[in-house]
């Protein structure tokens, strides 16, 4: 019975001791465990989640992410190519691909992290200063703009062409840095430009520029105002003088041809024969003078005319 | 993480013995049955861990697990739309990294054109989680690299665009191209989010830049103004004058015909008289002339009758009267 009760004694005192000095641990499944003894690694990497067994004392778990890091560069001021002063912010993606060459090399993620800036840094910084700016800024070669129907006819800046393009300059510092950070155990997953943004400096510059543009389409505009509504009352002039001028034409015509009718009835009708010709005359003079003689006129009468000839004899003298 | 040290602490308790133990063993249950017993949010699905490896994933209401920290639960929001912005921030929000510090934003707003000019673009996006393994366990900090892909994307679209189209007509397309190339990384870093939308928020020129864009605006409003009022005098003169040219159109018409009718009713009229004439020529002709000069001459107020060789008078009567004079 005695003897029962200090076995059980002692087992569970083994339980206990065993617990306490760390034998069990968990590994997440965000984590690869790596042991060390001494500080030196042991065994394999452990990269399944769950609970593990080690010596209790001697050997030491090194968690190890598994997950997707980030590494987030430093805005820094660089010039490219075409001597822009640029503020650049670069992150990356990244994961630790051989735990037990990080651990000997880097041992946390901080050296690692400072590792990172030194390579990428300097990388992108050789990968900026050998590219234009629209390089960087620009990703697909074959894109062309679209242009407002307001500003079609206006002088407005346009996409600039492209060479290479962004994706591929940071294909170009990933191939660039992942062969230097692999001896590391690191895998670089991606490099992406975060931002980029003028300096300071340049900005200035930009800004003017850009009012100028903006300027230049507002004068434009203002002078398109101005022409369109010049031409619109050219427009209207010809328009009016056309009219008027169309009309007095036809006008003139349909008289000039009312004229020609009526005279010709005229002649037909007085040239028909000799006795018309003088009835015409006769009858025209007749009616000349119910138009010339008034009560204002002095009519000097000679005997020897056919009104009065009877006065002197009664055969007139003709 | 040895932190099971309760059980042993039960046999060496009985020592005592009393009430003591009875009281620790009836803590002891408590404290297991409430670290047993979970909930799981209705919008959440809960991913259970046992000893740090994924056991399952539960649904909303009540679960019981394996007490003692041996079990894990972390709720994921699965079926809540979630949301990041930039450049500005709303207030209330539900996801951690929904916005970033007042300082940064016009760091995230400020972006180079594809014709080299900046324009300041706020967005917005609107996302879930649809993984929830990947969301915890592929990728650390989710949020936040979600906002840097988001920040990389946007710059990518923006930079093959002109700054004319980022500020009017491409606002669309640039909004559903950020957001297929956003799903694309999401998908690459299996991330296990889906995005569900990016909306373009506030669009403008740089600050300083402002006046200029609004002072094109306003130039494109003063020559449609110009055009439209030259357009209004044009529409004002021209149907008028129009109507005045038909109107003397229709005048030189009427001319026409009372022209022609006028020479045929003279014309009858000298016909019918002629036809008479010819019968008896010389005194048709007396007598018009008689009857014109009865009805001409008594008009005239001085009449003067002189023998036909007395001719002397003429000179006398022109200088005292100054009057027509019709001799016949």
């Amino acid at each position: 019975m005695n003897n029962m009760k200090s076995v059980i004694l002692v087992v569970i005192l083994i339980i206990v001791g065993l617990l306490g000095s760390g034998a069990f641990y968990t590994v997440d499944e965000t984590e690869r465990v790596l042991i060390t003894q001494f500080g030196k690694p042991i065994g394999e990497v452990i990269d399944e989640a769950g609970l593990q067994f080690k010596v209790p004392f001697i050997q030491v778990v090194n968690r190890i992410e598994k997950r997707i890091l980030v590494w987030d560069g430093d805005a820094n001021d660089m010039p490219t190519k075409d001597k822009l002063y640029i503020t650049v912010d670069m992150f990356g993606r990244w994961r630790i691909k051989d735990p037990l060459q990080y651990f000997l090399r880097l041992r946390d993620e901080r050296s690692a992290q400072s590792r990172l800036e030194d390579i990428l840094g300097s990388e992108t910084r050789n990968a900026v200063a050998r590219h234009e700016l629209i390089e960087i800024i620009r990703t697909s070669k074959d894109r062309t703009q679209e242009v407002d129907p307001l500003l079609a006819d206006v002088d407005i800046s346009t996409l600039l062409p492209i060479t290479k393009g962004r994706q591929q300059i940071e294909a170009d510092i990933l191939d660039a840095a992942s062969g230097k950070l692999a001896e590391f155990g690191i895998e670089l997953l991606d490099i992406r430009f975060k931002r980029i943004n003028y300096n300071e400096s340049v900005r200035q510059k930009i800004y003017a520029r850009m009012i100028s543009e903006r300027d230049q389409i507002a004068e434009r505009f203002r002078s398109e105002g101005a022409g369109e509504a010049a031409r619109i009352t050219g427009d209207k002039e010809r328009e009016l003088k056309t009219i008027e001028s169309k009309a007095y034409r036809e006008v003139q015509t349909i008289r000039g041809k009312a004229d020609a009718t009526a005279t010709a009835i005229y002649a037909g009708s007085y040239n028909q024969s000799r006795e018309a010709v003088e009835l015409y005359k006769f009858v025209k003079t007749l009616e000349t003078y119910r138009s010339v003689i008034d009560s204002n006129t002095t009519l000097i009468l000679t005997t020897d005319s056919d009104l009065m000839g009877l006065l002197k004899q009664i055969e007139p003298a003709r | 993480m040895a932190t099971q040290l309760r059980t042993p602490d039960l046999s060496q308790m009985r020592l005592p013995g009393g009430f003591g133990p009875i009281i620790i063993v009836a803590a002891l249950i408590v404290w297991t049955l409430f670290s047993a017993v979970f909930t799981v949010p209705a919008e959440s699905v809960g991913v259970v861990q046992r000893f740090g490896h994924y056991h399952s994933a539960v649904e909303p209401g009540l679960h019981f697990k394996l007490p003692f920290g041996i079990d894990q639960v972390t709720p994921v929001p699965v079926k809540r739309q979630l949301k990041e912005e930039f450049g500005f921030s709303t207030p209330g929000a539900t996801f951690q990294d929904q916005s970033s510090a007042p300082g940064q934003w016009t760091l995230e707003t400020t972006m180079v054109t594809g014709d080299l000019n900046t324009a300041m673009v706020e967005w917005i996006i609107q996302f879930r989680i649809e993984k929830p393994f990947d969301y915890l366990f592929n990728v650390r900090d989710p949020g936040d690299t979600l906002r840097d892909v988001s920040e990389s994307v946007m710059r990518e679209v923006i930079g093959d665009r002109t700054v004319d189209e980022v500020l009017t007509i491409g606002r669309q397309e640039i909004e559903a191209t950020a957001q297929v190339k956003l799903q694309d990384v999401v998908n690459k870093y299996a991330m296990g989010l889906r995005i569900d939308q990016i909306q373009l928020k506030n669009v403008n020129p740089p600050e300083p830049v402002q006046a200029s864009f609004d002072r094109v605006n306003e130039a494109q409003q003063e020559r449609e103004q110009l055009i439209n009022v030259a357009r209004g005098e044009f529409n004002k003169a021209i149907p008028r004058t129009r109507g005045e040219a038909d109107q003397r159109l229709q005048a030189a018409q009427g001319y026409a015909i009372e022209r022609v009718n006028e020479a045929e009713g003279d014309v009858s009229r000298f016909n019918a008289l002629l036809s008479e004439y010819n019968k008896a020529p010389e005194v048709t002709k007396q007598r018009l002339y008689m009857e014109t000069l009865s009805e001409v001459l008594p008009l005239v107020q001085s009449k003067v009758i002189v023998d036909e060789s007395a001719t002397s008078v003429l000179p006398l009567l022109q200088l005292s009267t100054p009057k027509t004079k019709e001799p016949l």
